[in-house]
């Protein structure tokens, strides 16, 4: 079969329209997990079908498409991902935040802050928050009807008692709007303040066949406790290769003696920085050189 | 020195083009034909029809041909290639009392009208390896009789005469459709064995005989199994008459079941049911048994806590595809998570070794 033969965006417009009133539901209930009726992709669950649904279901043939995984644009699901939008809407797509009009991402949100009009797509592995103190859906769907939260505070209190801490690094949960209890996807927990976005941000779970959706502007509050407060944390280090003291990093291991590095994870956030001039611990210019 | 991990694309891509290399293997061996495939892997052909949801006997074998063997990965690429497929209507109920058995047996009547038909069955083999198939295969021919013209009436029905079996409620409703709705627990006993019937079969049989070894036991003996082909008709809207539009070749497993009664019937059998399409009947024998097993809130029997009692367990878990992917999918890059946690051990084992030797001190 040619590609031709397939419609804008994989999908046909029943689907799409299928989705999209999934969608629209899911922003009218901030945080509420939408049924959908997720189908088959050409891509393995657990590689990103929910979001490439949302994707495919909001994509228009003047939109600009950027792809992270891991916040990097070069990651190779994310690389495959935009070759599959490019092959089946031929949309034009970019590695700069601020150029996308719509963002697929897996496990990040952009450092760069998100504007009006910009939508912002995570793919979600397990959307029920929680479906590991409850395996159950019947159980679960009864529970957030009910607004019944007291299991996860328990959970919390517990990880404190048991460690002193919360210890949940990402996934971490929030309350959005005062009601829902939501997994922000598995995006570390530093990166749950920005889930306060002017941007819309649009959660797709295939496998588990649900959307949900933080619209512009609402409140979105990361659970604690007064004596132990939400923090964001990050690796206590500087970028080395741009300098920058407050993105989020990931941990490279250089040689087999110990040696490591940290380096932004958002990629172009980071080459950005670097071409505007800025320089971390190892960024010599024979560095900028070969990453260039 | 830090190496990027630029580069992506073209390691993908050659990746691709190594992948297709090994398909193909020793390029001084013959190619492999889709219809060698179709003929001779009939049973692996099935076996991605009934769990691809797509009676395409040529299409299986060249995702079979594609996936270089692995099964899972063709039916894979059948459930992708069927979504994309048009609906063009549904057909009528199939008739399967009157199939045109390959097969027929019952395990509980010695003979019963339309006799006892073994069919190309592995059952009686010695499983031995037949080394004059590594040598040249050539066979000689089989007998052959007529075929038998008698009606195969189906066996559970004699026992529903006597109304010892428990009569199944008959429904008019449009069964739900799991592949254009999203999945709902709990699920009517229609959307079950739709999830069942295309449910991996190691998974079916595993839960299957779990029930046998006592988690959930519901003494099942094959009332009848019978394999064979059967029309598909449809009632085309411009003709308003049913025609004829094909033929399927399906594996129906009835199994009849004890049942004690309940305070509000009679001591009487029950039944499991599998259907699955093509010659699949471990994959039927397996469906019917765990199509039992759930039916216990139904007929008012205990929750033993079995796990092939537990509808949400089972269905959820029952697709090779959603397990495979979500198993898998751990091979990607999880660099920002791990690292969050990273921070996180090392933060609380600072707090840890910190405390002991303030302790030791």
């Amino acid at each position: 079969m040619t590609e031709t033969a397939y419609n804008f965006a994989y999908l046909d417009e029943q689907t799409k329209r299928m989705i999209r009133r999934a969608i629209l539901k899911g922003v009218a209930i901030p945080g509420y997990q939408v049924p959908f009726a997720s189908r088959e992709m050409p891509m393995p669950y657990g590689w990103g079908t929910g979001g490439v649904q949302v994707t495919a279901a909001c994509l228009t043939p003047a939109d600009t498409l950027k792809v992270i995984d891991q916040g990097a644009d070069d990651t190779t699901n994310a690389v495959s991902i935009r070759k599959f939008f490019q092959r089946t809407a031929q949309v034009a797509v970019t590695e700069h935040t601020e150029e996308a009009s719509l963002i697929q991402t897996r496990h990040r949100i952009p450092e760069t802050p998100l504007a009006e009009g910009q939508i912002l797509v995570y793919q979600v592995p397990i959307p029920e928050p929680l479906r590991f103190l409850e395996p159950r859906e019947t159980e679960t769907r009864k529970m957030h009807a009910l607004e019944e939260y007291g299991l996860m505070h328990v959970k919390l209190y517990e990880d404190i008692a048991h460690n002193g801490e919360i210890s949940t690094a990402y996934a971490y949960p929030v309350q959005v709007e005062g009601r829902y209890v939501m997994d922000p996807s598995p995006i570390p927990k530093f990166d749950n303040p920005r889930l306060e976005s002017a941007a819309v941000q649009l959660f797709g779970a295939g496998r588990e066949q649900r959307i949900y959706a933080i619209p512009p502007y609402t409140q979105v509050v990361s659970l604690d406790f007064e004596d132990y407060p939400f923090e964001a944390s990050k690796a206590d280090h500087p970028c080395d290769l741009c300098g920058c003291a407050t993105s989020y990093l990931d941990e490279v291991i250089v040689d087999d003696a110990g040696g490591r590095m940290f380096v932004c994870s958002d990629t172009d956030f980071c080459s950005t920085r670097r071409a505007e001039g800025h320089r971390g611990r190892l960024s010599g210019e024979d560095l900028a050189e070969e990453l260039a | 020195m830090y190496v990027a991990v630029k580069g992506g694309e073209r390691a993908i891509d050659a990746a691709h083009d190594w992948l297709a290399e090994e398909r193909r293997g020793d390029r001084a061996v013959a190619e492999l034909g889709l219809d060698q495939i179709r003929e001779q892997m009939s049973l692996a052909v099935n076996r991605v029809m009934a769990e691809g949801s797509l009676y395409d006997p040529d299409l299986a074998a060249l995702a079979i041909k594609q996936a270089r063997g692995d099964l899972i990965e063709a039916i894979f690429l059948i459930r992708a290639y069927r979504t994309t497929l048009p609906r063009i209507g549904a057909s009528r109920a199939v008739d399967t009392g009157a199939m045109r058995c390959d097969r027929r047996i019952s395990a509980t009547f010695k003979d019963a009208p339309g006799g006892q038909v073994l069919g190309p069955t592995f059952d009686y083999t010695h499983r031995l390896l037949d080394f004059k198939l590594a040598a040249d295969g050539e066979l000689p021919e089989a007998p052959e009789s007529a075929p038998s013209e008698a009606p195969m009436p189906r066996i559970t029905e004699f026992l529903n005469k006597d109304g010892l079996i428990q009569d199944e409620a008959v429904s008019e409703a449009v069964p739900p459709d799991m592949t254009r709705q999203p999945m709902d627990y709990p699920a009517n006993r229609a959307l079950r064995l739709q999830a069942l019937t295309r449910g991996d079969e190691g998974f079916v049989l595993g839960m299957a005989y779990s029930t046998q070894r006592g988690y959930g036991r519901n003494h099942p003996f094959v009332g009848e199994l019978r394999i064979g082909a059967v029309e598909v008709e449809m009632e085309v809207p411009e003709l308003g008459f049913e025609i004829c539009i094909g033929e399927v070749t399906l594996t129906e497993c009835e199994t009849v079941n004890q049942f004690a009664g309940s305070k509000t019937e009679p001591p009487q059998f029950t039944r499991g049911y599998g259907l699955v399409f093509g010659q699949t009947e471990r994959k039927a024998i397996s469906m019917a048994l765990v199509d039992r097993a759930l039916r216990w809130q139904e007929l008012g029997e205990d929750n033993l806590g079995a796990p092939a009692q537990d509808e949400e367990f089972v269905l959820a878990h029952a697709d090779n595809i959603q397990a495979s992917g979500f198993l898998e999918h751990i091979k990607l890059p999880h660099y920002v998570d791990f690292q969050s946690e990273l921070e996180l051990v090392r933060r609380m084992r600072a707090g840890a070794t910190g405390a002991m030797r303030e302790a030791a001190e």
